[in-house]
């Protein structure tokens, strides 16, 4: 592997950020606009040319059938495990979408699945890290929900691929908060992570010892997060809209994302005001305006939060600890910021929760974190090591439809079982296997996982073949399935088809028409390269300063050169490749003089004999200017 | 005259002790004698043999052991063998570093835990303990079938009387009845097995330590008769089986009472 720099990020559900390790600290890499955090939300353009983050939230407001955010709520499920999303954001469905198939979702009249609308934003992100390289960035270390399933990591893996990244590893929220937060303090003991972000909640109780981080108990909601307090506050303006002003305005989704806008500006208010007023302009001219307290809010969004309790009392009972056993309790997630939130966990844990850290950043940060171990480590990560869990348990569906549990929850990974089936009818040569995550007692009531047909078994007598399954839940907390008959010691050909997601195929699919969006990909690399070659034009052209020959030079020419270097690092600065191209150019032009000087000493030393004929004086911006090249000893 | 079972437990490799002695092997990258899993000299990864869980560990089959070594122990071989560790070296490498860790992974799990370290050594000398997991007892139910059990025979008397109480409770519960001499007689009878079941790590302490020192006394050389090991081991048998029994009579009535 070169030196080519691996990133962390955080694909979240409001919002997204891509960070790296320089020297002993992560650090975020900022967008072209400054801003560390790219807003979660995608949108399609009058052009049909696909819009991220800050620029899509205008889409959001004026064609909200043009826009969608908080896709995260929706990856690796089906339709039937998103009928409350439906009911509070929206998503707008395909409509010729077929049962148990992928979800689709419509963006103007185009439709795609929700990891090709995640991969839009890691594709943003990927384009924010190679500007800031001014190099290629393939390969990322991407963080999920702890709480997040086997097809939700599967989905989240596609969209990397899909965006052109390969995904070393997908990293637990949480557990990454905990390497940033680890790094920073350098101490052992034992931590709580209480990460509540936009659509996920997460607990995770960790113990760190010498570099160590050992995750003991894991738990969480993959449906609660600040979106869902946001949701509560629009019902209520909706309800007081209709009851105020007669109107009902829930069809109308232009309205409803202005209500949402003011909402979140609200909540945040709240966090540091004792009240504020929410304030809507309803077209044609009228106004909404209603006054909350902070004690109204806390009274409104106490059951949301109250949702939380039930998590983290089991992971404790998992980890068999109590909260006083903890050494400190640490906030991730913007809606922690949340004053009511800070003093749940206070009163949870019983201290006073750690925040220093941003808690919008932390995680990214703390990918980035396990990004420099995967490559090789540093000074700084050289002794760090995260040992992760598996947060739900996994099953084989019984005959009669229980649940037979073969990796238990809390189980560290990599894990493994071995589990040995046997054919019920005489020359049965397939056996099928249904694969559940969950803790209930019944296969229906957990999650369907993927169903796996053992082929190729050869032709015996029921009950004689003995056929053994290898269950694998790897680093990344994805299941993998290998199988032998015993007997004969073939291998049985494993045919998976996993239950909300995509085929192999299909994802290359995806990865193929990814590339009608990679024009911006293109124009990106071009720039790149335009600035990389004004840099070794200018370094060339401070050796040519510091040369003898640039005495040699009228002022008139020195001042020309002067005017056009500062054009050129003027030029660079901005994003249109062939404006740099050209400055180079002319720069290029002004200065073959001094050009021809510096090779004349040069060749008059070195190249005896020859004329300026067979000296190389390159053909033009594609090849090396002769003054990058007269390093000539 | 019969012939008494005289042959020594040593000649039947249950004591054998493993140390994680290397193989008489080579690293494959420097060529230095090659440790269980990862090379001593150059710590490369090393290619997963089969072991069981004692023999990964290179500790001596014996039930007694110290939770602060034996994680030590886990966090080292963790630092070597750990995909995170060997995510940039080759395909191979990455392959065996996820067989060799979740081989650690379970191998820790089951030994830390006392119980599973029990159950899991008495495996590896061939008992099946019975089925009184929950899901046999359902299974049971469900199908009408009686599952294999055996009643430990001092508390057979109680057992049956309590198997009456519970049935009644369920008859009263299905009739919408109440019996509040009945919940206390039940709620008697917990504490009673509740105190019992406590009393069953106890139990299985003494019996570990019965069969450690068959293994210290094979490792000394000396002679281990196989009717010992057979009684050391099934003392643990015993106590387990207790113990998974105590617990599901526990289970049975918090059910009843816990409507």
């Amino acid at each position: 592997m070169s030196n080519e720099r691996i990133v962390g990020i955080d694909l979240g559900t409001t919002n997204s950020l891509v960070a790296h390790m320089e020297g002993e600290r992560p650090v975020v890499i900022p967008g072209e606009d400054g801003s560390n955090l790219l807003p979660s939300v995608v949108a399609l353009d009058e052009n049909g040319q696909i819009v991220v983050g800050n620029p899509a939230r205008k889409y959001l407001i004026e064609t909200p059938e043009h826009a969608v955010y908080s896709v995260k709520r929706l990856m690796g499920r089906g339709v039937e495990d998103i009928q409350d999303e439906l009911k509070l954001f929206p998503f707008r469905l395909a409509d010729d979408l077929a049962p148990g198939e992928v979800l689709r979702i419509k963006l103007g009249d185009k439709t795609f699945t929700p990891p090709e609308i995640s991969a839009f934003i890691l594709r943003q992100l990927k384009r924010n890290a190679e500007r800031y390289f001014g190099a290629p960035v393939t390969k990322a270390v991407i963080t999920v929900p702890a709480y997040f399933n086997d097809a939700q990591r599967q989905a989240t893996k596609d969209a990397g691929r899909i965006a052109g990244l390969e995904v070393l590893r997908l990293v637990n929220e949480p557990t990454a908060a905990s390497l940033a937060y680890g790094l920073d303090k350098q101490q052992n003991g034992t931590v709580a992570v209480y990460d509540l972000g936009g659509g996920t909640f997460d607990i995770s109780i960790l113990k760190l010892h010498e570099g160590i981080f050992e995750v003991i108990a894991t738990n969480g909601d993959t449906h609660l997060g600040g979106d869902d307090i946001d949701n509560l506050l629009i019902a209520i303006a909706l309800d007081d809209i209709h009851g105020d002003l007669g109107v009902d305005v829930r069809r109308n989704a232009e309205i409803v994302q202005a209500i949402r806008k003011a909402v979140i500006e609200a909540k945040i208010a709240l966090s540091s005001n004792d009240a504020t007023t929410l304030d809507v302009e309803l077209p044609p001219g009228r106004r909404y305006q209603r006054e909350i307290t902070r004690q109204q809010f806390e009274q409104l969004i106490q059951p949301i939060i109250e949702r939380t309790v039930g998590p983290v009392k089991q992971a404790l009972k998992d980890a068999d600890l109590k909260p006083k056993d903890m050494d400190e309790a640490v906030l991730v997630g913007g809606s922690t910021r949340i004053p009511r939130v800070r003093l749940l966990v206070e009163e949870l844990f019983q201290r006073m929760p750690h925040s220093d850290l941003n808690p919008d950043e932390v995680v990214a940060l703390g990918a980035a974190v396990q990004a420099n171990i995967l490559s090789g480590g540093s000074e700084a990560t050289k002794e760090m090591l995260l040992l992760d869990v598996t947060p739900l348990s996994l099953g084989i569906e019984s005959l009669g439809g229980g649940v037979v549990r073969i990796i238990h929850r809390n189980s560290t990974i990599p894990a493994s079982a071995n589990e040995h089936f046997t054919t019920g009818v005489e020359g049965q040569t397939n056996v099928a296997i249904h694969v559940v995550q969950g803790e209930r007692e019944l296969a229906k009531d957990c999650r369907s996982l993927a169903r796996f047909d053992l082929k190729g078994i050869p032709p015996m007598p029921a009950g004689l073949p003995r056929i053994e399954v290898k269950f694998l839940i790897d680093a990344n907390g994805i299941l993998h399935v290998s199988a032998r008959e015993l007997r004969s010691g073939k291998e049985a050909e494993i045919e998976v088809q996993p239950s909300y997601g995509l085929t192999d195929e299909q994802v290359e699919n995806m990865i193929l028409e990814s590339f009608d969006y990679a024009e911006e990909d293109f124009r990106q690399r071009q720039v790149i390269e335009a600035r990389n070659e004004a840099e070794t034009m200018l370094a060339a052209l401070e050796k040519g300063r510091n040369n003898p020959a640039w005495e040699q030079l009228s002022s008139q020419e020195q001042t020309d050169i002067n005017k056009l270097e500062a054009a050129l690092r003027a030029v660079m600065k901005e994003a249109d490749y062939q404006a740099i191209r050209s400055a180079i150019d002319v720069l290029n032009q002004a200065t073959m003089h001094l050009a021809e000087l510096m090779m004349d000493s040069a060749v008059s030393s070195a190249l005896k004999g020859k004329d300026m004929a067979t000296a190389d004086v390159g053909e033009g911006p594609a090849s090396p200017h002769p003054i990058a090249q007269a390093e000539i000893k | 005259m019969p012939q008494t079972q005289d042959k020594s437990a040593k000649d039947s490799g249950i004591f054998v002790v493993s140390h994680g002695k290397p193989a008489q092997a080579n690293c494959w990258s420097c060529g230095a004698m090659r440790a269980a899993h990862f090379c001593q000299q150059c710590g490369k990864v090393q290619p997963p043999v089969p072991a069981d869980y004692f023999a990964f560990f290179g500790l001596p089959y014996k039930l007694n052991l110290e939770p602060a070594r034996l994680e030590r122990e886990f966090y080292d071989l963790s630092r070597h063998l750990h995909p995170d560790i060997n995510a940039i070296k080759s395909e191979r490498e990455q392959e065996w570093a996820l067989e060799q860790s979740s081989h650690l992974n379970d191998a820790y799990r089951t030994l830390k835990d006392p119980i599973t370290r029990t159950e899991y050594l008495l495996r590896l000398q061939g008992v099946q303990l019975e089925e009184q997991s929950k899901a046999a007892t359902e299974e049971a139910r469900r199908t009408g079938k009686l599952k294999k059990q055996v009643v430990p025979p001092d508390l057979l008397e109680e057992v049956f009387e309590l198997n009456m109480q519970l049935e009644e409770m369920r008859m009263n519960k299905k009739m919408g009845e109440s019996d509040r001499n009945l919940e206390r007689q039940l709620e008697d009878a917990k504490k009673h097995l509740q105190a019992k079941y406590d009393g069953m790590m106890q139990a299985l302490s003494g019996a570990w330590g019965e069969w450690d020192a068959l293994v210290d006394r094979a490792e000394r050389g000396e002679t281990v008769l196989e009717e010992d090991r057979l009684a050391a081991r099934d003392k643990m048998v015993e106590v387990l089986n207790r113990r998974n029994y105590l617990r599901n009579l526990l289970r049975d009535i918090d059910e009843v009472l816990g409507g």
